[in-house]
């Protein structure tokens, strides 16, 4: 078996998912802690974003991290290529469906919907990416106004951006619905990618099962706090 | 026990073979007894149908007493039907309604493809078993017991996998039409013995080559399988099927 043979066969492509499902998964740990930087305005009258912009800016000027960027457009890449790939090829295994769905006996919808989840999620992604990535990377669009951190570098204002962002009830109402997606594919995918990787002792799976809920549950609310807490002026 | 009698309406799948198209059925069944099997109920039927000149419904079955795994009728949108952990063959009708609609569909999967009205192909699992279901070693007679020492919980696991009779339920109610609770059984009950042992690694790639090669889907873990297998396999085995196949390909020679 080479690592063609390995990589192509089923159980492969279902590691290939795992593999890079976790990766994002810890991403998004990085991702909801520097973001949360923002709930410091709660505390401090005085911080205005500072702490959030200092941490934007640590991210965007670390030549590690700019490097670990590439590595993460990667994983996003392979995993959207392979679930929607995955997605079709299971679909087009039973060409005559039934007249009686079993709908929920035996399994979760969400479990059996991994493909319309992530597919809501990639297009929650470019819009996001619209939003926030292209603009402090490139176009510098509704950044034009430096500002001047505590740490005395001056950068710039990704919390006004969000701010001006989050004004508007349909962009919160979308993000909303991303998060509410990615719980949902989290809530199955975190265990699943467990199981794939050959995780049976049961011991284990009672912890990865209990985990997984609380990940699901924790990271995408509090990335939903964060359109909605600018949108009704609890911060910014 | 008191029995009772029921009517019913049947709808059931007819096909004349995998090339034709099929289309539903219907009929109706007065003075059906909630003791009879659901088997039987299609006995009553078809000599019926037979005494009025008609074409009887054909189906599978062997046994009918839940270890051959022949009797794959999809009942009510679920395979084997209503009961848990019940083969169609010891499924009865006191499981059902008077007046009650009843629908039965053939397994469907491209793998399982139609041979006549509920009767599908399921040669697929003959073959990945065929591809390293097994142990090659001339079995000479029975060596003492004590000499081949099997830890107790590993034992119970392999006996527990080694339940499945290969039905094909699995494969019918999983929406990729995935075999994997099959060959995870096959493959869990020789993996935790030793004489399953010295094979373990080859055995895992070419089951699952096999069942790829036979147009089965991935995995996903949503757990469909195990909720209506008849035997109980668990959904654990998938995992450690995983493992195997893992552990197998990463340390392969060639
Ligand atoms: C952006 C578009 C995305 C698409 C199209 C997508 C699609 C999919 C699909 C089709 C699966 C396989 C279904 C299954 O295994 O049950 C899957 C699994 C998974 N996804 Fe995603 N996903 C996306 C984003 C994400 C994100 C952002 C994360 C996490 C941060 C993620 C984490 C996972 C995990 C952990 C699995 C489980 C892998 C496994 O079951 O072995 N996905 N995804
Ligand atoms: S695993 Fe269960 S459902 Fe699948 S073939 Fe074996 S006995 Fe039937
Ligand atoms: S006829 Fe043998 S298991 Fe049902």
């Amino acid at each position: 078996m080479n690592w063609s043979q390995l990589l192509r066969s089923s159980i492969g492509k279902k590691i290939v998912m795992s593999i890079t499902g976790l990766f994002l998964v810890s991403f998004l740990v990085v991702h909801v802690g520097v973001n949360a930087c923002i709930f410091n305005d709660l505390f401090d009258t005085n911080d205005n974003g500072d702490m959030f912009n200092r941490a934007a800016d640590f991210m965007g000027s670390t030549v590690v991290i700019r490097i670990m960027e590439i590595g993460l457009f990667l994983g996003f890449i392979i995993h959207i290529y392979q679930g929607l790939a995955l997605e079709l090829q299971n679909r087009s295994k039973r060409k005559k469906g039934y007249d009686v769905q079993m709908g929920n006996r035996g399994s979760k919808w969400y479990s059996r919907s991994m493909g319309l989840l992530g597919t809501i999620l990639l297009l929650f992604l470019i819009l996001h990416w619209w939003h926030f990535w292209i603009p402090s990377r490139f176009t510098h669009s509704g950044l034009e106004v430096p500002v001047l951190l505590s740490n005395g570098r001056i950068s710039h204002d990704m919390f006004l951006l969000m701010k001006v962002t989050f004004s508007e009830w349909w962009i919160v109402l979308v993000y909303v619905t991303g998060c509410i997606s990615l719980a949902y594919h989290l809530l199955h995918g975190f265990e699943s990618a467990f199981r794939t990787l050959g995780l049976h002792n049961s011991r284990y799976l009672v912890m990865v099962h209990k985990l997984g809920i609380g990940f699901s549950i924790i990271v995408p609310l509090i990335f939903a706090l964060m359109p909605v807490s600018f949108k009704m002026g609890w911060i910014g | 026990m008191e029995q009772k009698s029921i009517s019913l309406k049947l709808k059931v799948w007819k096909q004349k073979n995998s090339q034709t198209k099929g289309s539903f059925e219907t009929h109706s069944m007065n003075d059906v007894s909630t003791e009879m099997s659901f088997l039987e109920m299609f006995d009553v039927l078809n000599e019926k149908l037979i005494q009025e000149g008609k074409e009887p419904i054909a189906f599978d079955h062997d046994c009918r007493e839940g270890i051959c795994g022949m009797c794959s009728m999809y009942i009510n949108g679920r395979p084997h039907g209503p009961w848990h952990e019940t083969t169609t063959c010891q499924l009865h009708m006191r499981a059902f309604n008077n007046g009650e609609t009843i629908v039965v569909e053939p397994w469907r999967a491209n793998a399982f493809p139609v041979i006549k009205d509920l009767i599908v192909d399921r040669t697929p699992f003959d073959r990945i078993i065929q591809a390293g279901g097994f142990i090659s070693v001339n079995t000479g007679n029975a060596v003492d017991a004590n000499s081949l020492p099997v830890e107790k919980s590993k034992a119970d696991a392999s006996f527990a996998a080694a339940a499945c009779i290969g039905c094909g339920a699995c494969v019918a109610a999983c929406k990729n039409s995935s075999a994997m609770l099959f060959v995870s059984a096959k493959v869990t009950h020789l993996a935790l013995i030793p004489q399953g042992d010295p094979e373990r690694k080859t055995r895992a790639l070419d089951m699952v080559a096999q069942m790829d090669k036979e147009g089965f889907g991935a995995c996903t873990n949503t757990g469909a399988c195990e909720a209506v297998c008849p035997k109980g396999i668990s959904l654990e085995n998938i995992a450690r099927l995983n493992k195997e196949y893992l552990l197998a390909g990463l340390t392969s020679e060639l």
